[in-house]
């Protein structure tokens, strides 16, 4: 009881994500996945150098290079921006590695302000 | 069933020191009311102790700041409006009495008091709570993890005055394919049960190193050597070679071009993550010769 009540607390899963970003599910229905830090960055050198374990990537590339960089440094969900698709191979990898996808109208700034606003915390660079 | 018994043995056995917040932002009594708009504000906090010296004197929330605005918001001290009768913990007492406490009381900030000093030394909410049962949680688990599948014990059974693995791997390929063997190297060393932040640095290491010899030397090779204390990885190319080495290690410093730049590489941060990731990174490059880095985590104290 008292560890679901503590995800409720502390995390947002990729539905209530989805739901904030007006967003949708490209691949990973089935999969559940609790964030609780959000990168968002085009350059995916950026996000080797700065993400959290577990984290919601926001970006606006869709080539496999993504998903390859977000298996190196264990980002849990990636979301699209601008209403960009993935490109077909990158979401064939994104399914073998099974990275959750999401896509969503919002442009960057948008998204990061609302996600900023109901109080997830972005990846502090140390 | 097993995670609930844990939790249960946990939140007898963890005491509130442990999981209490302890730089705690506070106000003074005789600051303004007036300046608690910008406090809160900015700090993104609903409400803060008021200490007098070390004494806890009271609490300011934004519940009341809201009644004293709506009350016409005549300026006075905070000593004037604070809730006075405030409900605290100490320090050694266990979560079990504070979660009770909690239940029956309806809120959910609570001062800690230290039972000698009789000072304020932090807070603690519902939040912190869960968060250090979940740390708790999570490192018992990890650790069950390790105890199971471990095969980095390998080196504990191996009779030998030196021991090592070595993994080699060949670099080549197009550049959108960039990924690949660094994805090998970080399963191989997931597989043998290294610590989560060791096998992430590692995988970024390869990660940039792989990407840089496909993009200025098409090809190369990479060797990893896994000892008791150390992985060491080293990265070969016959490539152009670098003219400035020095140059190449700043931030932000890139000879990438724009089809590089396009899949989101060569923003010059390569080399510098590298870095960051390793404990002993080494470049050597000879203009026309070919480029050789060299990175060493040290896995015998995981951060």
């Amino acid at each position: 009881m008292l560890t679901r009540l503590a995800w409720q607390l502390i995390n947002m899963d990729i539905k209530e994500i989805t739901r904030i970003l007006e967003a949708d599910i490209v691949y990973g229905e089935a999969l559940n996945r609790e964030i609780t830090k959000v990168a968002a960055a085009d350059l995916m050198s950026d996000v080797l150098s700065f993400s959290k374990e577990g984290a919601l990537l926001l970006t606006g590339l869709t080539n496999s290079q993504v998903i390859r960089t977000a298996e190196m440094s264990d980002i849990g969900v990636i979301c699209f921006v601008r209403g960009k698709k993935p490109q077909k191979n990158m979401l064939e990898l994104g399914k073998e590695r099974g990275i959750p996808l999401l896509a969503t109208k919002l442009s960057m700034y948008e998204a990061c302000g609302r996600l900023y606003q109901k109080g997830l915390q972005g990846c502090e660079c140390n | 069933m097993t995670e609930v018994t844990k939790v249960q043995e946990l939140v007898y056995e963890l005491k509130l020191r442990d999981v209490m917040k302890k730089d705690v932002f506070s106000v003074a009594p005789g600051m303004q009311m007036s300046e608690l708009r910008e406090i809160f504000r900015t700090r993104r906090i609903s409400g803060a102790p008021v200490l007098d010296g070390d004494r806890l004197a009271g609490i300011i929330s934004i519940e009341d700041f809201i009644r004293w605005l709506s009350d016409g918001g005549k300026e006075c001290r905070i000593s004037e409006k604070m809730s006075k009768r405030v409900e605290t913990f100490y320090s050694d007492d266990t979560l079990v009495h504070a979660l009770n406490k909690m239940e029956a009381a309806g809120f959910g900030r609570f001062p800690i008091i230290d039972r000698q000093t009789g000072g304020m030394c932090g807070i603690v909410t519902k939040g912190n709570i869960i968060e250090a049962l979940l740390k708790e949680l999570e490192i018992d688990f990890h650790e069950e993890e390790i105890r199971r599948y471990r095969a980095s014990h390998i080196f504990e059974d191996i009779r030998a005055d030196k021991s090592t693995l070595i993994f080699q791997y060949r670099i080549a390929g197009e550049l959108s394919e960039a990924g690949t063997t660094s994805s090998g190297l970080k399963t191989t060393l997931k597989r043998l049960g290294f610590h989560p932040d060791i096998v992430r640095r590692s995988a970024i290491i390869a990660y940039e190193a792989e990407t840089n010899v496909l993009i200025n030397a098409k090809e190369g090779k990479m060797v990893v050597r896994v000892e008791p204390a150390e992985i060491y990885m080293k990265i070969e190319d016959k490539g152009p070679g670098i003219p400035d080495v020095e140059k190449v290690m700043e931030p932000g410093f890139s000879t990438a071009p724009d089809w590089v730049r396009e899949l989101g590489f060569g923003a010059g941060m390569g080399l510098p993550n590298i870095k960051k990731c390793s404990d002993k990174m080494v470049l050597n490059s000879t203009v026309g010769k070919g480029t050789c880095l060299e990175a060493t985590v040290d896995i015998r104290q995981p951060q």
